[in-house]
């Protein structure tokens, strides 16, 4: 830090100063850039002031005053994770239809949502977007980096948009709602291709698989807000 | 039933109320009717209500308020430290404090190895009963 500037004429009470104006003026030293000039005190050059263009009126005029709406340049971030949420956690859902099931967190999409997978061969959950206020996290890790999760985000989840049909008879209906229960192909790929790494890293821990594949309930005598996860 | 653990200097006594919960402390000096000065290698010496403490079996050698040097020796002489955990009531503490700290995962993993060692010793116990009825 700079040290604290002297100053020449200390406030003795609010609105008494110490030295008096003419001193003042000699402490300044201001007598002698006067001398150095010829008596005169040095002036900066006048600076020309700036010719003011006149914007032509326009000719007309909306009838009455269109407020503009205040600019917003705010970007939304995604969710912050809480601390025991990271990559290769084991998290307990807790709600829909995979409550009390235990998985393996991928990673944080876009959106905020997260992404995470049973494995589906150890829990039937498949990848799946899932809310963080809808989890716990334990502290057990898994060993993700064997698993490439670039290609997930949050269009892959989207629903798939259908083209418009005319109205058409029933039996076109039915012949339609048969296609499209079945899960495309390349997302059951998609889903072998994120286990297998996995389930090499569970194997290698005693007890992890099971573990994974058992649902979390609470029993008599848990208090959950005494519990360690 | 005559009373065994008596409130006196080198006692050593369980704090079971307050910021020191759980700590073992020694009684240096009582100061009346209600408090005792109490000390411990890790904490300032300080009063306590004798309410706050639950006094144990263990008892060291010490004169009225000694320095603190002088009470970490006596208490490494008396090894109250490992007293304690062989005895009964400091085996007690020592589990109930791993039990509170295992993760879902151990939690688990509990469950799975009770469940095996009840099948122990029910195939066991099926031997043996197999055994009388024949």
């Amino acid at each position: 830090m700079a040290p604290k500037q002297k100053t020449r004429n200390p406030e003795l009470i609010p609105g008494v100063r110490k030295v008096s104006r003419s001193k003042m003026y000699h402490k300044r030293g201001l007598w002698a850039i006067k001398a150095k000039n010829g008596g005169k005190f040095p002036v900066h050059a006048k600076q020309e002031a700036a010719a003011v263009v006149e914007e032509k009126k326009p000719k007309f005029y909306p009838a009455d005053d269109i407020k503009k709406p205040l600019s917003n340049k705010r970007k939304p971030k995604p969710t912050k994770l809480r601390a025991s949420v990271t990559p290769g956690t084991v998290l307990i859902i807790l709600t829909g239809r995979f409550k009390g099931k235990r998985v393996v967190f991928l990673k944080q999409l876009t959106s905020g949502l997260l992404l995470i997978t049973g494995p589906y061969k150890v829990n039937g959950v498949p990848l799946r977007r899932v809310n963080q206020a809808y989890v716990i996290g334990t502290s057990t890790k898994v060993d993700i980096s064997g698993v490439d999760v670039s290609k997930f985000d949050d269009k892959y989840f989207g629903k798939q948009v259908e083209k418009k049909k005319k109205k058409g008879e029933t039996e076109f209906f039915e012949a339609d709602k048969q296609e499209k229960n079945t899960l495309p192909a390349e997302k059951k790929d998609d889903q072998k291709a994120v286990d297998a790494p996995l389930l090499k890293a569970l194997e290698s821990v005693p007890d992890l698989k099971a573990y994974l594949g058992a649902r979390f309930s609470l029993k008599a005598g848990m208090k959950p807000h005494e519990l360690v996860f | 039933m005559p009373f065994k653990r008596f409130v006196e200097i080198g006692r050593v006594a369980l704090v079971n109320y307050g910021e020191d919960y759980g700590k073992l402390v020694v009684i240096v000096d009582v100061i009346d009717q209600n408090r005792a000065l109490v000390d411990s290698p890790d904490m300032v010496r300080s009063q306590m209500n004798f309410k706050r403490l639950s006094l144990t079996d263990i008892k060291i050698d010490i004169k009225r308020v000694p320095k603190k040097k002088a009470l970490v020796a006596a208490m490494e002489a008396a090894d109250v430290k490992g007293k304690w955990e062989k005895s009964s009531w400091g085996r007690k503490l020592i589990v109930q404090k791993r039990r509170a700290s295992l993760n879902d995962f151990d939690r688990f993993k509990l469950m799975i190895a009770k469940i095996k060692k009840a099948g122990v010793v029910r195939q066991e116990l099926a031997k043996l009963k197999k055994e009388i009825a024949s």
